[in-house]
Formats: structure tokens, C-alpha cells, sequence
């Protein structure tokens, strides 16, 4: 099997290497990527001499990712939503007869695990809410600034994956539980399909989000952007509760109970 | 000497993602250890990552997201008049494109990953075992006995 493997990764590697002449060169303005073919459209060009009339986003990226190509963007919320009940079916368990993770008393582990819980516990106090409020910074300002519903909603994630650690998976249930992070998860993707179909219901395309003016009172082009912030939203809900939905079962062979 | 300087030099991310694609690949095919075959997996997704970022790099440019200098409202109602004197210069940004689709390809990776890791996990419950001979070894025995 491994001389196999080298074989395929040395005809591969080299079939690749032969082909890396034909590419153009490194950071070039003119390539067919970047420009499109010679005298042709490129849509890439579009996007950065458009943006700011077709959406006033000045985030190309977020107005390419949430409105020019807001199919591919519900459909990738869409997969890591079914990632997460994946997950869910594969790995949790039931154990009616285990006990409330309530009334259980938090784990002591001897003197010196005390005094580093202490520093860790309160680095992790001093620490979470500025990253949770910075999470939600990157996703109320991702049209503006970089960041958006993906990056924003892995930094909440890991934010509780953070308490998870510090401390243990009770701590981090009582704030996130179970029933809230799978209810987060939908609620995410009926935002963001809700969009959808409310530009639908106003005798438009699915994700046509122009038409919203009528409901917002803006101008079309405002609507736009506000749509966008209102679909990355939901992005950041589902992803948030997909990363750690992740974490809790993974941690615990989809038990929930006792963490690392 | 000018092979390196004409080949290699002007399209280095071209190796560099060769390179890294082809430790992935042989990983994920040549190691026994069903979580060595996820990272190859993803060092793989990383030099995809890689090869699509570098591609829609253009020298001197800057970050796709310009400064918007008018009001934000100002700007959306004027945006008919000010058309022609105000288009950006696309050479002056980078490609967004690429940009977008590895934004999304990195949260979905992870979340495939999880759920790669999630189907190890009840591999090892129901084998004791993360080896790819012995898991396929077990296999073959509880056939034979049934």
C-alpha cells in the first residue's frame, strides 16, 4: 500500500508541477482569474466596479458571498447544518439513567487543581466577554469591515468551547444547553431561508433581496445591504451552535456529561 | 540555477501548493491511522485553500473593501448620478472571488472534519481500534464466524 501510494503522489505531484508552467505568474493583475479573457466579461471586475452602486456594501466580499451568490452561501449553511445533526445521529447517546447534570456538584480535583483553576477561571472571566462581544461586532459589522456570519459565528463558538475547557461541560450546558444550541441551529436557517422566501412572496427570485425596500422603506439598493446583515445573522446562529455542537459530543463520545 | 529562476521563482504558490497537496494525498493513502488519513485530508483542503487565495492576488493591490468615504445613505442615493467619474479601478483590489469561496470552504471543512471525527469515534467503540488492517482484520473474522 505505501509503494502504491508513493507511486500515485509522484505521478500525481509531477503530472501537477508539469502543468504549473502554463499558470500565469504569481500577483498578476492580468491573469485570466483576475481579468477575465482578453475584450471579454469578468465577473470578478464586476464585482469590485459594482458593488457599491448594485448593494452600498463596501465589503465586496460579504456582498459576493450574501447577495451575488447567496445560493451557494444557504446551501453551505445548510451543509454545516446537516454536519452538525451528523454529528448529533452519530455520536449522542440517551442515558435516562444518568443524573441531572444539575444536581451534580462541580468536580474538585485536590488543592493544586484549585489554584489553577482559580487563574485560569479568572483569565477565562476577564477574557470571554470581550471576545464574545467582539464575535458579535464581526458579524454586525461584516459588510462593512472584514468579518461576516462564518467568522463571527466561529468566534461565539469557540468562546463557549473556551468555557467548556476552563472550567467543564456543565458550566458551559447551563449557558448553551442542548435544547438552545439545536433550536439556534434551525432558527439560523429559517432566517436566512426566510429571506429567501419573503422575496419570493413579493413576486420575486428566491434571495432577490432588492424587493424588501417595500417592507423596510428604504431604498432598493439599502435593502440589499440591510438583507445581507439579516442573512449573516443567521449564518453566524447556525454556525455558533454547529461549532459546539461539535465540541460537546466529540468531547464526550455523545454523552454530554463531564467534558475533558 | 535557471530553471529555478524562470520556473520556480514567478510561480512559487504553484509549488508550495503542489507540495502540500502532495503530503496530503500521500497520507491520506499511504498511513494506517484513520485520523493521519483526516489530517492528510486536511492539509489537502488547506493547499486547495492555498492555490485559490494566491491565485486571485494582484501585486500592489489592496484588500477588497473600499474605504467609503460619502455617507452611507448618501451614497446609496447618489449612486446613480455619480456613476462614471467614481468607478474603482478593479486592478487596484484583489480578486474577491477566491476570496468568498474559501471563506465558506473553511467552516465547511471544519464541519465535515467533525463529523469525520464523529464516525472515527464509533469506529474505535465498536473495533477498539483507529488501524485500518486491524479494523479490516476484525471485519473479516466476524464474517467468517457468522
Amino acid at each position: 500500500m505505501k509503494k502504491f501510494a508513493l507511486v500515485a503522489v509522484i505521478v500525481t505531484g509531477s503530472l501537477l508541477l508539469y502543468a504549473v508552467g502554463d499558470f500565469p505568474a504569481f500577483g498578476d493583475a492580468k491573469s485570466p482569474a483576475n481579468a477575465g479573457v482578453e475584450g471579454g466579461f469578468s465577473v470578478s471586475r464586476y464585482y469590485i466596479t459594482e458593488t457599491a452602486a448594485d448593494t452600498a456594501v463596501p465589503n465586496i466580499v460579504t456582498a459576493v458571498l450574501a447577495d451575488y451568490r447567496g445560493y451557494d452561501t444557504f446551501f453551505e449553511t445548510t451543509v454545516i447544518f446537516i454536519a452538525g445533526l451528523a454529528i448529533f445521529a452519530i455520536l449522542r447517546v440517551a442515558n435516562p439513567g444518568a443524573p441531572d447534570r444539575r444536581d451534580r456538584p462541580s468536580s474538585d480535583s485536590g488543592v493544586e487543581g484549585d489554584h489553577n483553576r482559580v487563574i485560569i477561571g479568572m483569565t477565562c472571566r476577564l477574557l470571554i466577554p470581550v471576545i464574545q462581544l467582539f464575535a458579535l461586532y464581526v458579524v454586525a459589522h461584516g459588510h462593512h469591515s472584514p468579518g461576516g456570519g462564518f467568522q463571527g459565528g466561529v468566534m461565539l463558538g469557540a468562546s463557549f468551547i473556551l468555557i467548556a475547557i476552563a472550567s467543564d461541560l456543565d458550566t458551559a450546558l447551563r449557558r448553551f444547553s442542548e435544547r438552545r444550541y439545536l433550536a439556534l441551529g434551525c432558527v439560523g436557517i429559517l432566517i436566512y431561508g426566510g429571506f429567501g422566501l419573503l422575496c419570493q412572496l413579493l413576486d420575486r427570485h428566491f434571495l432577490d433581496y432588492g424587493v424588501l425596500h417595500k417592507l423596510m422603506g428604504v431604498t432598493p439598493v439599502m435593502a440589499r445591504s440591510h438583507s445581507m446583515l439579516g442573512v449573516e445573522i443567521g449564518v453566524a446562529f447556525t454556525v455558533t451552535s454547529v461549532m459546539f455542537a461539535i465540541y460537546a459530543n466529540l468531547s464526550t463520545r455523545g454523552e454530554l456529561r463531564s467534558g475533558l | 540555477m535557471d530553471f529555478l529562476r524562470t520556473s520556480v521563482i514567478p510561480h512559487f504558490n504553484y509549488w508550495i501548493y503542489v507540495i502540500l497537496m502532495m503530503i496530503g494525498l500521500w497520507a491520506m493513502i499511504g498511513k494506517n491511522n484513520l485520523i493521519k488519513k483526516l489530517i492528510g485530508m486536511s492539509i489537502f483542503q488547506t493547499a486547495i485553500i492555498l492555490f485559490y487565495v494566491s491565485i486571485g492576488v494582484k501585486t500592489g493591490a489592496d484588500i477588497p473593501i473600499p474605504a467609503h468615504h460619502a455617507h452611507h445613505d448618501e451614497a446609496a442615493a447618489g449612486a446613480g448620478a455619480r456613476e462614471e467619474e467614481d468607478k474603482l479601478d478593479p486592478d487596484a483590489f484583489a480578486n474577491p472571488l477566491p476570496h468568498v469561496l474559501m471563506l465558506t470552504a473553511i467552516v465547511v471543512g471544519v464541519a465535515t472534519l467533525g463529523v469525520a471525527l464523529a464516525i472515527s469515534q464509533s469506529i474505535h467503540k465498536d473495533f477498539g481500534t483507529l488501524e485500518e488492517d486491524e479494523i479490516l482484520e476484525k471485519i473479516k473474522a466476524s464474517t467468517h464466524d457468522g
